[in-house]
């Protein structure tokens, strides 16, 4: 991967280099009411999002809560069965599988390529199990019978993410959060995976923590060559890690592209927003507030028009009525604004 | 921190360098859930005291007819409602030994009441493992010998009066005695046919939800809409009548019980919904395991201490239910002996008020309905070692 302060992408011509590639996304949950559980209507958590994740890069989804990206990430794994849509995953043999529509049977071969980093590291362990079953379990299911095999595996597997072997005998309960975390790392590591999907793997930790877990998440990149996508909200956790940023509001992804050109010239006015509200260090430093207005819209009733256009303070009444659509610019970039081309935004001014 | 962190020490502990701590704590690290629990319950000291309690009542009910002295169905009228007359220990010359005075009942033609002195010139040892009236041990072997009895030439039964006697004359401590087998065991498989049908059905419905737990939650509803006492009346009078007591009971039991797991179904339901959207759930599903073991190996082993809990609390509830029912008629009925039976003879107003040791059933009652709820509550905190 390239480092931190590159960001140029590894390459640029579709297809070959994807290891994923997502059309068109949905899943609607439906709102039953009533005795008979009628369906009142739907909550659009994901809304048709299309995108693609390069081989061994780190591409970033964030926005904030209710946005849709922990229902994005759990439709990619198929945990959720999307409404719509194509998930189409480049297999270590060089096949391109649809996995929207896989039965649960075809699903299991390809499970060991995509594996799952969660949120919170005290319910993502299993509290009755001690680490050498919770990280054995993958190997187990997937043809490792022999204990010692498992026992060599797990103590190489928790070396990987730093922790000592001899711990292997403990329950969850005798380690830290980033521990714990670290613990569910090696599992999602124990079948050498292509792709990790990491659903805001720190920000359940305290921030010291939660460094020294995006080093290693680094580290372990380059070492295995590793792709993730790595769900955030905290941006500046993003700057660190991604290469690439996709801001996802009300189920829709409104900007995609390179890290450096998102945050340093956002064209979305709510990017725009996203980053004019993260905390600076130098208080002297002086900005222009862009006030974010109001709630997140509901994703079960969204606003006519751009959805967040009652929130926006660039908004003009054509916004309320046109729904955007994704317009490219400067090449590799998508943005669903209908004003981008007018709109001069400020984005993060200092590095 | 690196490669060689610790856990954070608990608060608490001073040394950070002290051997016994880090013992300590490689001991808590590696220990399974099972272990935590019993630690953790072990500090609980009224759960322990009550779990000694329940102990020693099992150990009545096992050993019922050996700790009774008196056969208990055998009826005198002759000396109905003796007042409890206690064993003497020592003899007037102060030496040690107990013994009884025999009772001798005379009529007070005041009150026409019969009024019952010890004839202090006539003493009757109490002996250890003495020969009484004859039963089977466990159920197994034919034996005659008692705790404490008299000895030969003399009748436990016309002698002894440690709690007094009822309106037959029979003797109320060992009738006590027996009635506590019956009314700790006879709700016990009603209590576990509970258990398995709301582990099942509780399990079926909160892990697979959709229409299954749509027809398993209506099929609970309707079932806690039935009122029970009605049903039991029902029942009671559709089973035979040439059915023994305990049998019709046992039955009553068996057929509440079809209703009575619709509590613990519920829970068991509710524990499966929350478990259900845990994080390692999903991470057992993603790298492949089958709903059989998902179940078997991550969310029963999470439930178990929760089921304990759910049944030690059960067991009281279903004691109540006994004896309420049967004072009311409605349970046991006599010849069968249980608390609730007992207490039926004490009924009236007229009983008590002349007898009002024909009420001394009550506080074993008490007694093992707050052990078991001690108990249970001893438990229910211990199941969770990780809160908090």
């Amino acid at each position: 991967m390239t480092g931190p302060g590159g960001g140029a992408s590894p390459t640029s011509d579709h297809g070959s280099s994807n290891i994923l590639e997502v059309r068109n996304l949905k899943k609607h949950f439906p709102i039953r009411v009533g005795f008979a559980n009628r369906v009142k209507g739907h909550v659009r958590a994901v809304d048709g999002i299309s995108f693609d994740v390069r081989q061994g890069e780190t591409l970033a989804l964030v926005g904030e809560s209710g946005s849709g990206k922990t229902t994005a990430v759990r439709c990619l794994v198929r945990a959720l069965d999307p409404t719509a849509g194509e998930i189409r995953f480049h297999t270590e043999t060089g096949k391109w599988i649809d996995l929207s529509d896989l039965s649960r049977r075809e699903l299991r071969p390809l499970r060991p390529q995509m594996q799952m980093v969660f949120q919170d590291p005290r319910s993502s362990l299993n509290p009755r199990m001690t680490v050498l079953d919770i990280i054995g379990e993958p190997l187990l299911l997937n043809g490792m019978n022999n204990r010692n095999d498992r026992i060599d595996r797990v103590e190489e597997l928790l070396r990987l993410v730093r922790l000592r072997p001899e711990y292997m005998r403990r329950f969850p309960h005798a380690f830290s959060g980033g521990q714990r975390q670290r613990i569910g790392i090696a599992r999602a590591l124990a079948l050498n995976p292509r792709l990790v999907i990491a659903d805001e793997p720190v920000s359940a930790l305290d921030v010291s923590v939660q460094a020294q877990t995006l080093n290693l998440l680094l580290e372990l990149q380059e070492e295995l060559g590793l792709t993730y996508i790595f769900v955030a909200h905290d941006l500046s956790v993003v700057k660190h890690i991604s290469d690439r940023v996709a801001v996802m509001y009300v189920g829709k992804i409104v900007e995609i592209g390179e890290r450096d050109q998102v945050f340093f010239n956002p064209k979305h006015p709510y990017t725009a927003a996203l980053l004019n509200a993260v905390p600076r260090t130098d208080p002297r430093a002086s900005r222009t507030r862009i006030p974010l207005r109001g709630e997140v819209a509901d994703p079960a009733d969204p606003p006519s028009g751009c959805y967040f256009h009652p929130r926006c303070a660039y908004a003009i009444e054509r916004c309320g009525t046109e729904t955007p659509v994704a317009e490219v610019v400067d090449g590799e970039r998508r943005v669903e604004c209908l004003r981008v081309a007018e709109l001069e935004l400020p984005g993060v001014t200092t590095g | 921190m690196g490669t060689s962190e610790r856990p954070p020490p608990r608060p608490g502990d001073t040394g950070g360098g002290n051997v016994a701590v880090l013992v300590e704590e490689d001991r808590i690290s590696v220990a399974p859930q099972w272990k935590l629990m019993w630690w953790r319950f072990r500090k609980h000291k009224v759960a322990v005291s009550a779990g000694f309690v329940i102990a020693a009542f099992y150990l009545v009910a096992l050993l019922a007819n050996f700790f009774a002295y008196s056969d208990p169905d055998d009826s005198r009228p002759a000396q109905s409602f003796i007042p409890p007359s206690p064993i003497q220990w020592f003899a007037e010359d102060g030496t040690f030994g107990p013994y009884v005075h025999p009772l001798v009942g005379e009529r007070d033609f005041e009150t026409f009441k019969k009024v019952w002195e010890a004839d202090e010139t006539v003493s009757i040892p109490i002996q250890l493992f003495a020969r009484g009236y004859e039963y089977k041990l466990l159920g197994l072997f034919d034996t005659d010998i008692h705790l404490i009895g008299v000895p030969e030439g003399y009748e436990s039964e016309s002698t002894i009066f440690l709690l007094g006697t009822d309106n037959f004359g029979r003797d109320i401590f060992s009738r006590l005695v027996l009635a506590t087998r019956t009314s700790l065991t006879i709700g016990l498989v009603g209590v576990f046919l509970s258990l398995v049908l709301g582990v099942t059905l509780g399990g079926i419905s909160g892990y697979y939800g959709g229409v299954p737990d749509s027809i398993i939650q209506r099929i609970i509803e309707i079932l806690r809409s039935v009122p029970v006492i009605p049903l039991w009346l029902g029942i009671a009078a559709a089973l035979p009548l040439t059915w023994s007591p305990t049998r019709i009971y046992f039955s009553i039991t068996i057929i509440i019980s079809l209703i009575g797991w619709t509590t613990l179904g519920r829970e068991v339901r509710g524990r499966f919904l929350q478990l259900r959207h845990e994080d390692f759930i999903m991470a057992a599903r993603l790298c492949g395991a089958r709903d059989g073991r998902i179940i078997r190996v991550h969310m029963v082993p999470l439930l178990t201490s929760h089921i304990i809990a759910a049944t030690t609390l059960a067991v009281p509830l279903m004691i109540i239910a006994e004896t309420s029912l049967s004072f009311l008629g409605l349970g046991l009925r006599p010849p069968a002996i249980s608390w609730g039976v007992m207490l039926q003879d004490a009924q009236n107003v007229q009983t008590v008020a002349q007898a009002i040791w024909m009420l001394i059933p009550v506080a074993p009652v008490i007694l093992a309905v707050l052990a078991f709820n001690f108990l249970g509550d001893g438990v229910r905190d211990a199941a969770d070692p990780y809160g908090g």
